[in-house]
């Protein structure tokens, strides 16, 4: 657990994404960004890519293969695929966050819950159109494994992979320093079918400071 | 019966092709410690592609062994792991790039070395890939055969050795026809600190559509709606 020096009032963006919606944003190299979990157990599904080339994006294999560690916390590099280093996670008072669990997709939910989910929103459905608000030319090739701040997916030692019941709770945030220009995706989980965040979709608010 | 194909891959070797639904793939470690680092695509359509999120969740697993499946990005199933000497196989790992391999091994160039120039994992997706109209927006997290990493209680991983012994097989069944991108560089936690990777066979065998009750699919009720989902996917395409 980190705390923040920063204070929310002298932030010179701050938006509230719905439970549901995603969100596009550029965050310039230097400023300090934060996802804060309004009321607790929320998923926020996430992915970055380079400002200047979106071909060079975030790896969950590169993050988990430059740190050797699975979760994410204070210290953690969220690396590139092309070996950058996008940001550096300074502040996370909920202690770990998941980037092996990916997101969900409406074709996904007919395999892991029933047929007849397909119908139910989804990830990766947002992450396509805020990847098309952004560029015309993305596509579902340009969605790759992203991370889940504040899901909680323990592996155990024999392992065994759980979707465990949230870490999180109101006011938890993580906060990272941008290590180049980077545009941010975040789709704010609309899942229903397991306890990533406590089958009650909830907003969560973004920040960033100069 | 005789292998369609049989080819010996020397280490750091690249691979890659189309193998249709029904055949096998088998993979053999002929020196023990290989790693074969893997991507695989649905040929007809290439932007369906190996999913490690929905590989492990919808299994309930964070190695891959027989007789789990592999899971494509669609809800689908792409392959069933009908054959496995080792029992534990990595895919969370990702694979080797320039940077990694210079730091960690120096650098042996091709005028003094030439074929024995190190070479990465990165270099050869992206060598194959091309060569079927992808490239780097391709790239996604692969599967790593042979090779053992586990994850302590805070998630601090650690590469096993010894998980493959020489003549350890691995052999995969394709459920839709398959784009296979393959290469024979080392795992990025393999910690021989000299490059050394491993020559691995490869033989493509003649095989059957599985039934419904597959051991690969009645091992989870995921599998087997991913399995109907490919069915589907089927009836309507051909």
């Amino acid at each position: 657990m980190t705390e923040s020096t920063m204070n929310p009032a002298d932030a010179t963006h701050r938006h509230v994404i719905p439970a549901g919606d995603w969100w596009v944003h550029e965050i310039k190299r230097g400023q300090t960004f934060r996802i804060h979990d309004l009321e607790g157990n929320q998923a926020a599904d996430t992915l970055f890519y380079n400002a200047a080339d979106p071909t060079d994006r975030y790896s969950a294999d590169g993050t988990i293969q430059a740190q050797q560690a699975l979760y994410l916390s204070t210290g953690t590099k969220l690396m590139s695929t092309e070996g950058n280093v996008l940001l550096e996670i300074t502040a996370d008072t909920c202690g770990r966050h998941d980037t092996l669990g990916g997101a969900c997709s409406r074709e996904s939910n007919t395999m892991r819950y029933a047929h007849d989910k397909e119908c139910m929103h989804a990830c990766r459905d947002s992450f396509i159109r805020g990847a098309q608000e952004w560029k015309v030319e993305l596509t579902k090739r340009d969605i790759a494994c992203n991370i889940n701040f504040f899901m909680n997916v323990p592996v155990s030692p024999e392992g065994g992979l759980t979707f465990a019941d949230g870490i999180s709770a109101p006011g938890r945030y993580v906060e990272m320093v941008a290590a180049m220009d980077v545009v941010c995706l975040i789709s704010n989980c609309p899942q229903l079918n397991n306890p990533c965040n406590g089958w009650n979709p909830t907003p969560v608010e973004v920040l960033i400071w100069d | 019966m005789k292998p369609i194909l049989e080819r010996t891959l020397s280490g750091a070797g690249m691979w890659s092709g189309i193998i249709s639904r029904g055949k096998r793939l088998r993979l053999t470690d002929l020196e023990g410690g290989a790693n074969v680092g893997m991507l695989l695509y649905n040929a007809l359509e290439r932007h369906e592609r190996y999913n490690m999120p929905d590989t492990l969740k919808g299994q309930h697993i964070f190695y891959l062994r027989a007789p789990y499946c592999l899971h494509s990005d669609m809800g689908r199933l792409l392959a069933s792991i009908v054959r496995d000497d080792c029992g534990w196989h990595d895919t969370v790992c990702g694979h080797s790039d320039a940077a990694r391999v210079l730091a960690k091994y120096g650098e042996h160039n091709y005028q003094e070395a030439r074929n024995e120039w190190y070479r990465n994992g990165r270099d050869c997706f992206l060598i194959e890939l091309a060569k079927w109209g992808l490239g780097k927006k391709d790239l996604v997290p692969n599967l790593n055969w042979f090779s053992k990493v586990v994850a302590d209680e805070a998630g601090k991983l650690s590469f096993v050795s010894g998980n493959s012994k020489a003549g350890d097989i691995v052999e995969l069944r394709f459920e839709v026809d398959t784009l296979v991108v393959l290469n024979t560089c080392q795992h990025p936690f393999d910690p021989d600190p000299v490059y050394h990777p491993h020559p691995v066979k490869l033989e493509v065998l003649q095989g059957d559509n599985p039934a419904t009750d597959d051991p690969s699919f009645a091992i989870r009720p995921e599998n087997v709606r991913a399995w109907e989902n490919n069915e589907t996917y089927h009836s309507l395409r051909f």
